[in-house]
Formats: structure tokens, C-alpha cells, sequence
């Protein structure tokens, strides 16, 4: 079995994200990049399964400019066997996403399609469910744990409620939270060897998938600045400054 | 515990700053077989350089040719040097210093300058691992450096191996660089265990501290550059600020103080504070918006603390070795140069052995030389200092005596018997509010669960002799905040806050017991900076 596993270049999760000044966006300049944290999530369980001999292969997919070649060395470097990268200039929105996952399914027939259940800078949480609709075949989302059983698989999920677990036939599309297992840390000498791993570049346009966008984002803008505090002295004066604001 | 891996290069350069890397890219395109690596501790490169940084271009000119058709992502042509005496309200225009005018000179983001060389190093197939602390040094059967260790990762505070442990490799190789920085953990160990500073003073430091902000339009100028002195330091401490105009409306400001500071009570983040609240700068900053900040020590020791740069199967190169020229306040085009320098000596003799002579005839030293007199003339107060500065420079250093430099450990003066300054510091209302909404700027991260990395060797002395002879200083040293006193009972205890620490070194440095010792923590904690 294959396993093909989704992979986002993302705003790391230290940085403290800035709205460009004219709201165009977020402020990208010299910030750090990495794997969507999620993603990083779902390739350490592809590899698990390779590990436990009931996969053959792990291809980590990537959708953007070049530069996203560096976080598909990192997933080969963590132990993927090659990488695709579908090139485009542009910044898709999840059904197009979905779209270009589909085609590369159709050539590559895997068993199971793991990915995020979100990318940390949009939070759209909609590739993998629409992946799913898509490609008609099952999914299960936000995992916690995941046991494969032949051609079926029990996942369990993190719901509102607590902890649900549903059975699926494969191949079908898993979306993986948070709790599911900790990524393994990358050994030197496995960024050397992902150096020579394969890494195959497509372009979008020969994917034949075209982009649309069915959402446009008007404009961006940081939460409101807290206002400075004061100190009282005392409960009375307590009292009379939430008088003098109007708020008892 | 099972036999660790091995990777071998034939140099090993441990720090991704501008020295390691010079030196990488040096030895690349002398000698293009040659099988270099750099192992750096931050998340990716660039994270951990904090530096002004107005920089001299010509080692870039001789490093890379034609670096200006393509430069770094933060670099600007310097138009205008201002220097200024500040009181607490008012100021005085001072004369710019030989040493200080910057035509020519480019201001650029260091860490921004790093990762665009890392390019140029990988482009020459350079090896670059960021996220990877050089926890140890490995010495070979005959005693020689013969390459570093990687801590291990997934570690406990207890020290045990957790889920996701995974052991630290060795690398060997023939030759070690070691390009740390100021005060690099693993040089430090290497000058005492090689005595390589025993003919030299002892080495003297500073704390610089830095924020990025974006101001309202209109109020950066960009290419102008300026220096302060004066408030809110008393006379008798060593410091000053420097404002940095950049484009797209920022500017980078930072404070810097002399590390051999006397008054136990002092606060160097606090002070830099203050130095903000002066209206010359208060007025440029207000409304803006802080977008990075840190802190990192700086080396001004110079000529007479200049410890042996070799040793058997290694080299100790920059801010590590401290190359830094302190009336310049530029380290960098010394320590590129140093990169540069120790490559064509090992492309040229395949041996650490004659570099420290090559070193201490060339233009690096020279420089050293001929400023040698200056920092410590400070020593006596500010006025003191500045007539002797000038002399100096009037005589390019050829006066024939040589001051020495003393030891930052030892300048605290006790509490019994000293009564610190009035400062008359006031009310600051600009942002960070404090050290803790300072280290948030910082982006810092250190995974929780790990050994401290901050080993304090005889606890006792802090909550005993400490206590009574200078209240505790590293609860005020630190710029992130890492010490603290916490009441438990009637005793104090001292709690480390190791997640917060920027990788400044300067606990290490300024104890008064020198009983901090700092190491790598897992690789790829610290400061994520940008564009510093």
C-alpha cells in the first residue's frame, strides 16, 4: 500500500503574526517557515505504518512554489521515500487544493491519503473532507488514533462529545489531530540522504486542474490593542471608576 | 546507551554566523573537495544573530563579488552619522569620531544577512544543519579536538530518555572551527582546558540589547545613523544607544552596556527603557509598533584580551576569540575577515597549527591594535575616557603603552558600605511593558520538559552569600527575566525560568561567583528572531 501524505508550507507557530500595515495580508518578510505542525502529525503516523510492515511506500505531497521544496525535504528527511511538488505561483483555496490531491491519487492509486485536519495559517479545516467527496471515498477526521485492520480501518475521533470511533473501508481520507502521536525528531545524517530522495515536480496546468477562487478576502486587520489598565486604591474607587465608564 | 553514529567531514565549524560562515564559503571556493559542515543551534539560520548592525562591505566585497547586484534582504546604503550627548530631557550634537563615520558602510538586518550567505555556502555545497546544538566537544586518544558532539534530543528534566529520544551523533573531523559567538560554551571550555588565555587579560564583555520597530510614516530616515551617550547611564558605566534608520518605516534600536558595571542594583533592560523614554526617542517611536526584540552580549576585550586562537585540531574564530573593534562598535567585517583568514590557512597547510601568527599579522589584529587603549580608558568615567579616545585616534595607537582590561565578574561592588546613584529614571509608557513582554518579541521557545540548561554549580551561594552581598544580580542581569527569588516560607529560593532565556550569555558572564554556567539546550530552542 501507499500512502500519500499532505504537506503545508506554513508561518511557523512561534511567530508572532503581523497584518501588513495596508491590510493587504500577513507580513511574510523574513519570517520563519516550516511543516504545517498537523502535517508533521500525519507523515509520522504514514510512517508508523510503514514501519509496522503495512505500507510500502510514503509520498509527501506539496502544493505551492518552489520554495516549498525545502518542507518536502524535511518530510523526506523524517523518513518519507520521495516527494511530489505540484507548482503554482498561486495561493489556492481548499477545493482547488482538493482538486489538484485528486489528480495525483488517480496516478498514484495510494491506500490512504492522510493529511492535517488544518493548516495553522488559514484554519479552513476543508481539504481533506472535500478530498473525500471528491474522490467518493470514505473519511475520517480530526484522528486521535488510528488501527489499521486490512482493508478497513477503526479511527477514532475527537468530537465535541468526547471520543467517537468509526470503522472505514480503504482507501479513504484521514485528517489527523493533534493528540495522535508525537513527530519524530530528524537525524542528521537522514537530511543528507534526503538530499538525494527523489522529488518530482509537477506543474498545476499539466494536472489539468485549474484554479478558482469562490472566496475573496477583502481585507485583513490585527485584533483591537487592549486599552492600558489602571491601578485603584481601594473597592470604592473601584466602585466609582466602573461608575464613570458606564459599566454598572 | 548504544554506540553513537558518526558522520565525518574534513572541517567541522560549529555556529552559522558570519564568521563560520565566511570560513565555509572560503574554504569552498579554494578548495572545492573539501567536505564542510556548519552545525547551528538555532531553528533555522539567522534565528540567533542580534547585532545592530552597520557593517563594513569590503570582506563582503572580497567574499563575494558582485554581492551588491544580488544583496541581502535588509541593506542600506548609510547616509548621515549623528552622535549625540543625551541628559535626561536634553542633548548636545557631539562631533562623529573617525572611527564612527559610516560612509561606505551598509545597514543591514545580521540574522537576515546570515541566512542569505547560507545560500551562497549551500550553493558551494557547504553542509548546514539548523536545529542542532554542538553540545560537546569530541577530543581524540591523543588529546586533540577532533570534532563535536550533537546533544541529544528528547530528553527529560530529569535527564531520561523520553518517547521520542533520539541520540546526538558525533561528527569528526580533522579540523574544528569554533564560530559561537561571543562567549561560545564550547570555546569557553576549550580556553581553559588548552590555557589558551593565559598570556592575554581577561576578556570583557557587554549586553546589547535590541528592538525592531515600525514607526509612523514618515519619522525613518532611512540610511541615517545614530548614536547616543550620556543618559540614562551615570558617567562611571560604560554604554550607549544606537538608532538605526531602515526602510519600509523601521528602525532598529538598541542599548549597550559595559558588562563591568559596579552598581549590584543596575538593570540594563530597564535602563535601555529609560534610554527609549528621552524625548529624542520617545518622539520617533511613539505610535509605532514593536516587531522583534533581544538581547546578546557583546566581546570588547580586543588586542590585550586576545586568548591563543589554535590548538591542536582547532581553531577559535570571531566573536568566540573576540575580534570585535569596540570603537567601531562593528564586529562583523573582523570576523569575516577571521573566517576568511583561517580558511585560506587551512586550505593552504590542511592544519589549525600557525594560524593564531597568520592571525596576529594580519589586518584583523592590526585593526585590534591600534584601538587597543580606548575601551579601557573608560574605565576612569566618561570624560576621562573621550579625551583619551581622541588621543588615541589622533596617534593611531602608536602611543607606546598598553592598558589593561579587567574582568566583568568582579567589578560588582558589594552592597555593604555602596549607596547606588540616584538614576532619577521615570515612568515608561512605550512598549514592552516589561522583561516577560520583552521575551514574547523574542518568539523564544524551549521545549519545557528538557534539563535546565542553565547549571548553577553551587546553589547554596545564592540563597546564602548571595542574598547578603549583592541581592541576587542575575535577577536583574538577565534581560528575559530567567532569574527569579521566589519566597517559599521564610527562605528565598531561586527559580529558573530556562524557556524564557534568549541565549545572551550574560549570567554567564557577569556572576559574581562565576558559578552559572550556560550550555546548549535541545537543538532548535531559543530565540526565533527576525530581521535582527
Amino acid at each position: 500500500m501507499k500512502i500519500l501524505v499532505g504537506i503545508k508550507r506554513v508561518v511557523d507557530y512561534n511567530v508572532r503574526v503581523r497584518v501588513l500595515p495596508d491590510g493587504s495580508g500577513v507580513d511574510t518578510d523574513g519570517v520563519k517557515m516550516s511543516v504545517n505542525p498537523f502535517d508533521e502529525i500525519a507523515l509520522e503516523e504514514a510512517l508508523r505504518i510503514r514501519e509496522a510492515g503495512n505500507a510500502e511506500e510514503v509520498i509527501v505531497v506539496s502544493v505551492g512554489g518552489d520554495e516549498c521544496q525545502q518542507q518536502l525535504r524535511t518530510g523526506l528527511a523524517m523518513g518519507a521515500d520521495r516527494a511530489i511538488q505540484i507548482q503554482t505561483s498561486e495561493s489556492l483555496q481548499p477545493l482547488s487544493l482538493a482538486r489538484a490531491f485528486l489528480k495525483v491519487i488517480e496516478r498514484e492509486q495510494p491506500g490512504l491519503v492522510i493529511l492535517g485536519k488544518q493548516a495553522i495559517d488559514d484554519d479552513n479545516s476543508q481539504t481533506a473532507q472535500m478530498l473525500a467527496a471528491l474522490w467518493d471515498r470514505p473519511q475520517a477526521t480530526f484522528a486521535s488514533k488510528l488501527v489499521l485492520n486490512g482493508d478497513s480501518a477503526a479511527v477514532t475521533r475527537e468530537i465535541d462529545a468526547g471520543m467517537e470511533t468509526i470503522e472505514i473501508d480503504l482507501p479513504a481520507v484521514i485528517s489527523v489531530d493533534l493528540r495522535l502521536n508525537e513527530p519524530r525528531f530528524v537525524k542528521l545524517p537522514d537530511i543528507m540522504k534526503a538530499k538525494r530522495k527523489p522529488l518530482d515536480v509537477i506543474s498545476l496546468d499539466d494536472l489539468g486542474v485549474t484554479v478558482e477562487g469562490n472566496v475573496s478576502v477583502g481585507h485583513h486587520a490585527p485584533p483591537p490593542q487592549r486599552e492600558k489598565g489602571i491601578m485603584v486604591d481601594d473597592t470604592a474607587q473601584l466602585v466609582q471608576e466602573l461608575k464613570n465608564r458606564g459599566l454598572i | 546507551m548504544t554506540e553513537r553514529e558518526i558522520m565525518e567531514y574534513d572541517v567541522i565549524i560549529v555556529g552559522a554566523g558570519p564568521a563560520g560562515l565566511s570560513c565555509a564559503i572560503r574554504l569552498k571556493q579554494q578548495k572545492p573537495d573539501l567536505m564542510v559542515a556548519v552545525i547551528e543551534k538555532s531553528s533555522e539560520i539567522g534565528a540567533h544573530i542580534l547585532s545592530g548592525a552597520v557593517i563594513e562591505p569590503e570582506p563582503l566585497d572580497e567574499l563575494l563579488p558582485g554581492w551588491r547586484d544580488d544583496p541581502p534582504p535588509v541593506c542600506i546604503p548609510v547616509e548621515k552619522d549623528e552622535i549625540w550627548l543625551l541628559s535626561q530631557k536634553g542633548r548636545t550634537r557631539l562631533p562623529t569620531p573617525p572611527q564612527q563615520k559610516n560612509h561606505g558602510n551598509f545597514i543591514v538586518s545580521l540574522g537576515a544577512m546570515c541566512a542569505w550567505m547560507a545560500t551562497r555556502a549551500e550553493a558551494l555545497e557547504v553542509d548546514i544543519f539548523p536545529g542542532y546544538a554542538a553540545s560537546e566537544i569530541r577530543f581524540t586518544d591523543d588529546g586533540a579536538v577532533g570534532g563535536v558532539i550533537i546533544g541529544d534530543m528528547g530528553v527529560d528534566k530529569d535527564g531520561k530518555p523520553k518517547d521520542s529520544y533520539m541520540q546526538g551523533i558525533e561528527i569528526h573531523a580533522p579540523i574544528t572551527i569554533l564560530s559561537e559567538g561571543v562567549r561560545g560554551h564550547l570555546s569557553k571550555q576549550l580556553i581553559k582546558n588548552f590555557e589558551l588565555d593565559k598570556d592575554s587579560d581577561p576578556q570583557t564583555y557587554g549586553i546589547g540589547m535590541k528592538e525592531l520597530w515600525r514607526v509612523q510614516p514618515g519619522k525613518s530616515q532611512p540610511g541615517l545613523v545614530q548614536h547616543t551617550a550620556g543618559w540614562p547611564l551615570d558617567s562611571h558605566t560604560y554604554g550607549g544607544s544606537f538608532i538605526y534608520h531602515l526602510d519600509k518605516d523601521r528602525i532598529a534600536i538598541g542599548f549597550v552596556c559595559g558588562l563591568d558595571y559596579q552598581d549590584p542594583e543596575f538593570m540594563p533592560f530597564e535602563a535601555f527603557q529609560q534610554m527609549k523614554n528621552h524625548p529624542m526617542v520617545h518622539a520617533m517611536l511613539e505610535g509605532g509598533e514593536i516587531l522583534s526584540s533581544g538581547a546578546r552580549a557583546i566581546v570588547e576585550g580586543g588586542y590585550q584580551s586576545l586568548p591563543r586562537t589554535e590548538m591542536p585540531g582547532a581553531l577559535i574564530i570571531g566573536d568566540s576569540a573576540g575580534t570585535l573593534n569596540i570603537p567601531k562598535i562593528k564586529g562583523t567585517h573582523q570576523a569575516m575577515r577571521c573566517g576568511m583568514l583561517a580558511a585560506e590557512h587551512i586550505a593552504a597547510t590542511s592544519t589549525a597549527v600557525g594560524f593564531d601568527t597568520k592571525l596576529r599579522e594580519s589586518e584583523v589584529v592590526r585593526e585590534l591594535y591600534k584601538v587597543r587603549n580606548i575601551r579601557p580608558a573608560f574605565y576612569k568615567g566618561f570624560w576621562r575616557g573621550f579625551i583619551r579616545a581622541a588621543i588615541e585616534t589622533i596617534t593611531f595607537g602608536k602611543l607606546p603603552m598598553t592598558l589593561s582590561i579587567h574582568a566583568d565578574d568582579s567589578a560588582l561592588k558589594k552592597l555593604d558600605g555602596y549607596t547606588p546613584p540616584d538614576r532619577k529614571w521615570g515612568e515608561c509608557d512605550l512598549p514592552p511593558r516589561d522583561r516577560l513582554a520583552s521575551v514574547y518579541f523574542a518568539a523564544t521557545d524551549h521545549e519545557e520538559d528538557q534539563p535546565v540548561h542553565l547549571q548553577i554549580l553551587e546553589p547554596d551561594i545564592c540563597t546564602s552569600r548571595c542574598v547578603e552581598e549583592y541581592d541576587n544580580p542575575c535577577t536583574r542581569f538577565c534581560p528575559a527575566q530567567v532569574y527569579e527569588m521566589v519566597e517559599e516560607g521564610a527562605a528565598k529560593q531561586l527559580q529558573i525560568n530556562s524557556a524564557n532565556c534568549v541565549h545572551c550569555k550574560t549570567c554567564d558572564i557577569k556572576d559574581p561567583y562565576q558559578i552559572i554556567n550556560w550550555v546548549t539546550p535541545e537543538g532548535g530552542s531559543g530565540p526565533n528572531y527576525q530581521n535582527m
